[in-house]
This record gives structure tokens, sequence and C-alpha cells, in this order.
């Protein structure tokens, strides 16, 4: 790199001297440009040779050599020299700039730890986070990053996690908590037991998503790759016309003016500038999202996002918290603790929030050995037999079916009814905060000019409108079972524009048919969640809706940039190209409309990447 | 069978997207992207045709830009 920086400076110094004392004997002139000549593109020539050698013509070292050295023919050696001093200048630039950029990207990947500390007796031995096995010990020292996703079981800290999650206050653990890799230790000691190995730690699951989201292509670079493709060939093409048909068979001018010509458009034939450019623009876009705590899953989900005009959330989980608490207990014909005892044991063996709360709120330890026969129905409730008794617990829905017809009707809130032995025994009502930042999301959303926001829940419609009321949503649908909510998603994105796009938000966990079905499925507290990361196009590491706007920002910036890339390099250049056909520029816009643009539009896009708050 | 490589001194995107439309036709290969920013390739393929997939593979590469070495990643 240096020694090329020497050989062309020295190179310049010789053509401006030669300029300069303008010799009048054409022989020492022609000398003296012919050593520039070699000593600034002498490597491009060579490069040129090899090339043809292998069969591979019109690569950009031959189209500069062709371009070139025709100057040369025609008798305009300034020129041919000012053409390859400018093409390698630019290139120097060029290649800074792409340097640049990877190594943007190459910081953004620097979350992959390079060594685990394992505990080996009273020993600590580096070792390669590769080696460990899922139930070793590693310790993580402070300024350390935490090599493999598992729990602590000595010591306590506090962890950055904003590599992972965007999030900058940092994170407290101690005994029993989880840690995934990728997170940094910032002061204590902690001694953590592996729970997953290195390919299935999240830190290797995040990078191998964010490297392999270029596989997914959007539009424009499928574009990009087209034009590319078709460029070339044409504008070279209609060089070789250009420099013959005119003088020879029309009748005009000279024949060095036209292939001067010619060779200019040799000069603008490579479609790099646009090459380089849109990828770096999207891949610089899904690095600043990463940073962000949000992973794009490939260019064109990004791409997509941006055109979203519906967006539909999923009520419980997603805008608020998830969490559910045991407000009040209603029992008839049994005690409060009798029936919570009952609803707690049938709902044992779910995972749902709901049961949850449930379990919590039971006063007595979980004793499995007295639940039988559990019959999950996914949104109506559950039916198990608990000491013998056939108890069932679930929503209104369920008591219908089960065709128990005394229950309370006009309960506020999320209602689990219980009966026991076919008799109704009561209700128990469940409370879910909303999140602080849902509000935020929704506005922030509609001044994205997000054409409608719409909520879809299993609950009940009482919590339902007073959930999306408060919130400000357009549109809400409650009591809808899993199926339901595809079919309603299907149903709005008949009436959206051909164009444009629905985003479904979920937690992932129970709405993956809808995510997939969605035009893009964004999931919500994706860390540490391997189903949401599965299932989704998008995935939202922390629990914040808002971020879903920040996503969208994003990517409308990102498809800016790449729009400006692609509408300043072809108009440039097509410009350029009429200019040149006409006979109205020289070389040196031509040379300005290759690397120059190629820059230029390199370092646009490097504004995708920037790490700016949104 | 998925397998990832860095092409070391990958100069030219423009060359990058060649090497990925010519790795993608040959024969065995399911998918294959070449990826100018980050230098690398991943071919997925077919377990029994990988190694002279990879063989052919760096015939490609060699050819379209010379100077590039193939590594594994």
């Amino acid at each position: 790199m240096r020694k090329q920086i020497i050989r062309i400076a020295a190179g310049g110094i010789i053509y401006v001297a030669a300029l300069i004392i303008k010799t009048d004997i054409e022989l020492l002139e022609l000398a003296l440009m012919i050593a520039c000549y070699l000593l600034v593109g002498g490597d491009v020539v060579y490069r040129a040779v090899q090339s043809i050698l292998k069969g591979q013509v019109f690569d950009e070292n031959f189209l500069m050599s062709i371009a070139s050295i025709g100057a040369f023919f025609i008798g305009e050696y300034p020129e041919g020299v000012a053409v390859m001093l400018f093409y390698q200048v630019g290139e120097m630039f060029q290649h800074y700039a792409v340097d640049r950029s990877r190594k943007s990207i190459s910081d953004l990947m620097n979350i992959r730890p390079d060594y685990a500390n394992v505990k080996k007796g009273n020993e600590l031995v580096k070792t390669d986070p590769y080696d460990v096995k899922a139930g070793d010990i590693i310790v993580v020292k402070a300024g350390e990053k935490v090599p493999l996703d598992g729990i602590v079981i000595e010591g306590s800290s506090s962890l950055d996690t904003s590599a992972l999650t965007g999030e900058s206050v940092p994170r407290e653990v101690e005994v029993g908590s989880e840690v995934l890799s990728g997170y940094i230790n910032i002061n204590g000691l902690i001694t953590v037991k592996v729970t997953k190995e290195f390919e299935e730690s999240t830190v290797s699951k995040i990078l191998d998503m964010v490297e392999n989201a270029s596989s997914k292509k959007s539009n424009s670079e499928r574009f990009i790759t087209k034009f590319a493709r078709y460029y070339t060939p044409v504008v070279v093409i209609i060089a070789a016309l250009l420099a013959f048909v005119p003088p020879l068979f029309l009748g005009f001018e000279t024949l060095e003016d036209w292939v001067y010509r010619a060779l200019s458009f040799l000069v603008v034939s490579c479609p790099c500038a646009l090459v380089i450019s849109v990828p770096l623009s999207f891949f610089g876009g899904i690095g600043g999202a990463s940073r962000e705590g949000i992973l794009v899953k490939g260019s064109n989900y990004l791409e997509a996002l941006a055109k979203t005009e519906i967006i539909v959330f999923d009520k419980t989980g997603t805008l608020t918290e998830g969490v559910f608490n045991v407000k009040t207990v209603h029992a008839v014909n049994c005690s409060e603790d009798e029936l919570i005892d009952f609803a707690a044991h049938a709902e044992s063996y779910s995972n749902h929030p709901i049961s949850q709360s449930l379990k919590r709120a039971c006063q007595k330890e979980i004793d499995n050995s007295r639940v039988r026969d559990v019959e999950e129905m996914p949104g109506y409730g559950v039916c198990a037999r608990v000491d013998g008794k056939k108890v069932l617990a679930g929503n209104t829905k369920l008591m219908e079916k089960m065709g128990i017809s005394d229950f309370e009707d006009n309960v506020e809130g999320t209602v689990v009814h219980i009966a026991i032995d076919n008799t109704y025994a009561g209700y128990i009502t469940i409370g879910d905060e909303i999140k602080k930042d849902s509000a935020r999301a929704i506005s922030e959303l509609k001044n994205l000019n997000i054409k409608k926001t719409v909520m879809l829940t299993g609950d009940s419609g009482h919590t339902a409108t007073k959930v999306a009321s408060e919130l400000g949503m357009d549109k809400v649908y409650w009591g809808l079972l899993p199926n339901q909510k595809v079919e309603k998603v299907e149903e709005l994105m008949q009436n959206k524009s051909s164009k444009g796009k629905l985003a479904f938000v979920g937690d992932g966990i129970n709405d993956a048919p809808v995510l997939a079905r969605a035009d893009i499925g964004i999931a919500m507290g994706g860390l540490g969640s391997d189903a949401a990361i599965e299932a989704a196009d998008i995935v939202v590491m922390t629990d914040e809706p808002s971020k879903v706007a920040t996503a969208m920002k994003i990517s409308r910036k990102t498809l800016k940039i790449a729009y400006q890339n692609i509408v300043f390099a072809i108009s440039v250049k097509v410009l350029v190209l009429l200019l040149s056909a006409a006979g109205l520029s020289n070389m040196w816009e031509a040379v300005f409309a290759d690397v120059g643009v190629s820059t230029l539009a390199i370092i646009n896009s490097l504004r995708a990447l920037s790490s700016k708050k949104y | 069978m998925k397998r990832t490589f860095r092409l070391e001194g990958l100069g030219c995107a423009n060359c990058a997207a060649k090497m990925e439309r010519e790795i993608n036709k040959l024969d065995g290969v399911k998918s294959a992207t070449v990826n100018f920013l980050t230098t690398k390739m991943v071919i997925e393929a077919d377990d029994d045709k990988m190694d002279r997939i990879i063989e052919e593979a760096g015939k490609i590469i060699s050819k379209i830009e010379s100077g590039v070495t193939v590594k594994r990643a």
C-alpha cells in the first residue's frame, strides 16, 4: 500500500513536470509519459493481462488499460496518464472507504469472546469457547466478556448488556441469575455454570444472523445485481459502435475524436459504485439496528419494514407486561384458598402467564402427584383431575363449552372461571399492567405515518378495549383463539394497499403462526428466548415496544440512503455517458463518474451504520 | 451442509457478485453467497459433492480476481 502511494506520487510529479516543461520534441514527451504511465498504472495493466490469460475479459483493470492505452494511440498522452493516475488515486480512496466500512462492521461484530476461563479443580484454564461443554464451570472476571450462556452459581456483579440490547443501564446479577454470552462483566467476579455450548450460545446466534442477513436480499439489491450484469456489456458494445460507426460509415469528423469518446465510455463502464454502496447501506442498517438491540434477519425485511402500513400488536406480553397477578378471588360453595388451590393445581403443567400467577398466589407448594389427566385447550383453558375431582379452569367459553351455565358473566378484567365436578365454584380475576413504554411506541408509530395500529388479543372485550383506548390504538379485536388471530391478520392484509406491508408484533412464544403469516413478524423480548428468535423476521431483544418504532426509523433511513446512491450513481454515469457521446466531456469527468462516484456513495452508505440515537 | 470461508484480499465488489453467480451455477450447490463487505463466502451444498465444489469454487475465484486466497473461517 505504502509502496503504491510512493509510486503514484512519483508518477504524479513527473507528470506535472512534463506538462510544465512542455517539450517540443514529441519523442521526449512520449518517453516521459510512458515512464509515468508505467509507474502509475503498471500493476493495473499487469492484472489486466493476467485476467485475459485466464479468459476473464471486461474486468475493471482491463477496461482501464484499454481506455488509457487507447488514449496513447490517438496521441492523447497526457490524457492517457491522467486517466490512470486519477483512477489509481480514486481506487485508493475507495479502498480506504471500504476498509473503514469493513472495520466498522467488524467492530460491530466484536462481541465474540476470545476465551473462557474454565475452572478445572482449583485452576483456571484459558480455553477456546468452542471447546467448553455445557455443565462446565467458568469464571468471568471484571472487564471480561461472558463467553457462553449460563447461570451464576457464585458471586454477584453488574453486567453491561448494551452489545445485545442497546440498553445502557447495567444489569445486576447474583446467584441464580441467567447470564448470556456477549454481556460484559463490569466489576465483580462471577462463577458461571455453562448451560449452552458456544454454537448454541446467544452470541453465536446473533453473529450468525447478522452475517447471514445479507443472503436474503432486498429488491434494491436484486435490482443492482441485475443492472450490473447488463450495464458493463451494454456500455462496452455502445463504446465499440461509437468508436467506429460515426466516423467510418456516417462520415463524421475524425476517427481519433470518436475513439476518444468511446474510451470515455469504457472508463464509466464499471457499476462498482452501486455494487458496493447499496449492499453496504443495508448491511449498515442491519448493523446499526443490532446495536440498538434489534436483530433483522435479512435486508428484505428491513426494506419491507420501511413500507409498513399496518402494525398489529398482540396484547399480552407485548403491549402489557405479561406478568399477571391475582387481583380478586370470588368463591362459591368453597373457601377462597381452596379455589386457588384447585385452580393452581389444574394449571400446574402450563407455562401460560395466567397459570404462573395462579401458582404464585397459591399458599401451598404445588404437588404434582395430586394432578392427573391434564388436557390443555388453547383459547379455552384447562381440564384436569385434582385429588380425583374433575376441575375446569378457563374463560367463559370453556364454561359454555362444558355446559356450565350458572357462572358470573359480567366480571371486569381477565377472569379464570373454575368448575369442580361440573359445578360452578367461582372465579379468580387476574390483572396485567400496560408497559410504560407502550404509549410512546404507539404515538411514535403514528408520527411515522403508520396508517393503522391494531391490537389482537384472546382476552375479554372489557380489558382489551380499555388497554387499546388508553394507548390510542385504531382498532382492537378481542376474544380470539390463536388460529383466529391468523385469520384476522389475513383479513387485515387484504385491506392494505398492494405495496404496503403488514407487520405483526408478538412475544414469539404463542404466536408463531401469526408471525409467520404476516409480511414481517416481529418478536419481542428475544434475549434468551430461542423460540422468539426462530419464529420471527425481526427480533427485538428487550421488552420495549418502542423499539419497533426505532426499527422503522432505521429501515426508512437505510432505504433512503440506498435510493440516494442508486439515483446519484446512475444519473451521474448516464450524464457523463451522454456528454461523452456528444463530445462535450473528457476523460477526467469519466474517471470521476467511476471512482469518484463510488467513493462518495460508499461514504454516504456509512451513514446507515452511524450509531446516532434514535 | 454449510461451509463458511474467508476470502482474503477481496477488493472488487463487482467481482464478488460475479463469483457468487458463477458458484451458484455449480452442480450440487443449494445456495452460495459471497459477501464483499464481510469478505465471507458461505456455500450450502450436498455433502458428497462438497469437496469438489470447494475446489471448483476456488478456481472460479482466482479466475475472476487473482490474488484472492480462500481460507476456512
